[in-house]
């Protein structure tokens, strides 16, 4: 169950309008790394876990993602709004738009559809959380390259925003993977799987 | 809406903003720390100043959420009418 506030994490304000920028932006709605993948990635993988501390950490960053997306969201189509055919067709958006004119649509900024093979949930607990902590540092590399490429202020705010926040969950996935490890056997890790192998747990 | 109403609304959306990052930052906190008493007080005090400022909104300016539409009654239903967040807005 999810209930819905009216209102972005961050602000999002764009005056100037920019699709070269937008279609790189883009791929942090639905591309391999972005906030699509990142909550779909948490939330499915909260149901098999057996640990209620990492299903509980797995929901809210999950949760918060959908906040993330929307905000990319936002970004992509404040800078897409009252675009005139002229800058559609110099920017290099004419692709886009003949599909989708400015509608919102998650793909990658080389123009790859979303697919869910861009996120794993495996059922078990240890490659999970590897995923999660490697899925942060992919998304915040990749708000590392928009800020390289992004020089308006309006722009560059809410994506350090959303950058710091990939930090912040990549040190909770760490405390969840140490909350697991607790639980297991500390001489092998990997003598079972804690979301399969009931008997041992 | 005057430039009083514009300033009094603007101030009140960016304090809820800030005080519900705090809540969402204690929260993620919490999940992994869930027996710091510290941090469950401090969240607790955000929590409450939250909806205090949540329900001021949705009196005076409109719902930001449906737990809160029973606080606004004008006989307009601003969940609807009034602008997205994606539109910039307030």
């Amino acid at each position: 169950m999810w209930s819905y506030e009216k209102r972005l994490q961050f602000p999002v304000n764009i005056k100037e309008p920019n699709a070269k920028i937008a279609q790189v932006i883009m791929s942090q709605y639905g591309g391999p790394d972005g906030e699509l993948g990142a909550s779909m990635r948490y939330i499915s993988q909260r149901y098999s876990m057996p640990y209620n501390e990492v299903a509980a950490i797995l929901t809210d960053i999950g949760t918060e993602e959908l906040a993330h997306l929307e905000m990319v969201s936002t970004i992509v189509h404040q800078l897409t709004r009252d675009l005139s055919m002229e800058e559609i067709e110099e920017s290099g958006f004419a692709n886009y738009y003949v599909d989708h004119t400015v509608g919102i649509w998650p793909m990658a900024a080389g123009g790859i559809p979303f697919n869910s093979c861009e996120f794993q949930s495996k059922g078990d607990a240890i490659t999970d959380l590897f995923e999660d902590m490697a899925a942060e540092q992919k998304a915040r590399t990749t708000y590392d390259n928009i800020l390289r490429l992004v020089h308006d202020s309006d722009v560059c705010d809410p994506i350090r925003f959303l950058r710091a926040r990939e930090i912040v969950h990549f040190q909770r996935f760490g405390e969840a993977l140490r909350i697991v490890q607790d639980k297991l056997d500390s001489k092998n890790f990997y003598a079972f799987n804690p979301e399969f192998d009931r008997c041992k747990s | 809406m005057t430039p009083q109403n514009k300033s009094d609304r603007s101030r009140l959306f960016h304090d809820i903003g800030v005080i519900d990052f705090v809540i969402v930052e204690m929260n993620e906190y919490l999940d992994t720390h869930p027996t710091d008493k510290e941090a469950i007080e401090y969240l607790s005090h955000y929590v409450r100043m939250k909806n205090q400022a949540m329900r001021e909104y949705a009196a005076k300016y409109g719902p930001l959420r449906i737990s809160d539409a029973d606080n606004c009654n004008e006989g307009e239903w601003k969940w609807a009418t009034q602008p997205w967040p994606w539109e910039g807005g307030c």
